[in-house]
């Protein structure tokens, strides 16, 4: 394994080079890592449904928690209305957390600390979003951008800003997943390479920053769910 | 000045959005812990605010390191 702490960051082709136009669709580790995750949900999810039963079992029960905890973050956030896009969310927390957890587990792959996956996600969140909004509302969702309550004389810096703040919206997105993931596998493959420096006391500190790291894993991934109830009931519940 | 030197001055500069996403996250928490003092029966039911908060404010400081990544990196 190489010193440079980027290195675990490299996407390279396993199998044969596939070659269609100027586009490399090789399969790399990177989806080979995307597979193994959605693989691992189906699996969790297989399995923990085998046996229902009314007092559930201890698969059952994880199962449930995760399906509680979505439900529960879409009715607070964007009420009733978003009750239709509960598969979608659940699937997109899903596939964040175990990706994440995944790249947790040492000599892996962590899909998400490559922007292209996360943009590729956020963007079509946006798209989405925008879609649902104006197939809801048709053209008067652009009120979305004229705040109530703003002096006439404000509106137009008002909307130009609004209007940009609308379009970051995939941008920051994606960023502060891809950027907090591959800043903590940075720094724990950096603190990794001090252990024996730091002596035996010192030596277990990459073992705390291991355990943020599984926080920050959760925490984002609930984050960029969340975030996308929040778009979300912009979206359904027009109200200023 | 040689390129090289510049882009090394520029990255480290950038990483000056860390006192914002500093600044930011304590003042999260400080004014959440006050306020669960405050009101205990209330701080469990603001917990992910609190989360919601704090991701939101950690991630100012690593746009700054996504800019120092660009510029070491990308140009």
């Amino acid at each position: 394994m190489a010193a440079n702490p980027m290195s675990q960051f490299e996407v390279y082709s396993i199998g044969p080079k596939i070659q269609i136009g100027s586009f490399d669709l090789s399969f790399t580790n990177s989806s080979l890592f995307m597979v193994l995750t959605v693989i691992v949900i189906s699996l969790f999810f297989i399995v923990a449904t085998q046996k229902k039963s009314l007092v559930p079992n201890k698969m059952q029960l994880i199962a449930e928690m995760a399906f509680e905890f979505v439900s529960k973050m879409i009715s607070e956030t964007a009420g009733k209305d978003a009750r239709p896009y509960f598969p979608f969310i659940l699937s997109l927390f899903l596939f964040v957390l175990v990706a994440n957890l995944l790249g947790m587990l040492p000599y892996s792959f962590t899909v998400t600390s490559h922007i292209i996956v996360t943009f590729a996600l956020a963007f079509f969140i946006f798209i989405g979003v925008t879609v649902v909004g104006f197939a809801k509302h048709g053209i008067s969702y652009l009120k979305l951008f004229v705040p109530s309550g703003v002096p006439i004389f404000l509106l137009p810096l008002i909307i130009v800003i609004e209007v940009i703040s609308y379009l970051s919206r995939p941008v920051s997105l994606s960023v502060r997943l891809f950027a907090n993931m591959m800043a903590g596998h940075t720094m724990l493959k950096v603190f990794g390479g001090f252990v024996v420096s730091l002596g035996i006391l010192g030596g277990w500190l990459p073992l705390g920053l291991t355990g943020l790291e599984l926080l920050v894993a959760f925490i984002q991934a609930y984050v960029f769910a969340i975030l996308t109830c929040i778009y979300l009931n912009d979206a359904l519940n027009l109200h200023h | 000045m040689e390129v090289e030197a510049a882009k090394m001055i520029g990255a480290g500069i950038a990483c000056i959005a860390l006192a914002g996403a500093g600044l930011g996250i304590g003042n999260i928490f400080g004014s959440y812990l006050s306020a669960a003092m405050r009101n205990p029966s209330a701080a469990q039911k603001q917990f992910p605010n609190l989360l919601l908060g704090f991701a939101l404010a950690e991630a100012t400081g690593l746009f700054g390191l996504v800019v120092a990544l660009i510029i070491l990196f990308a140009f």
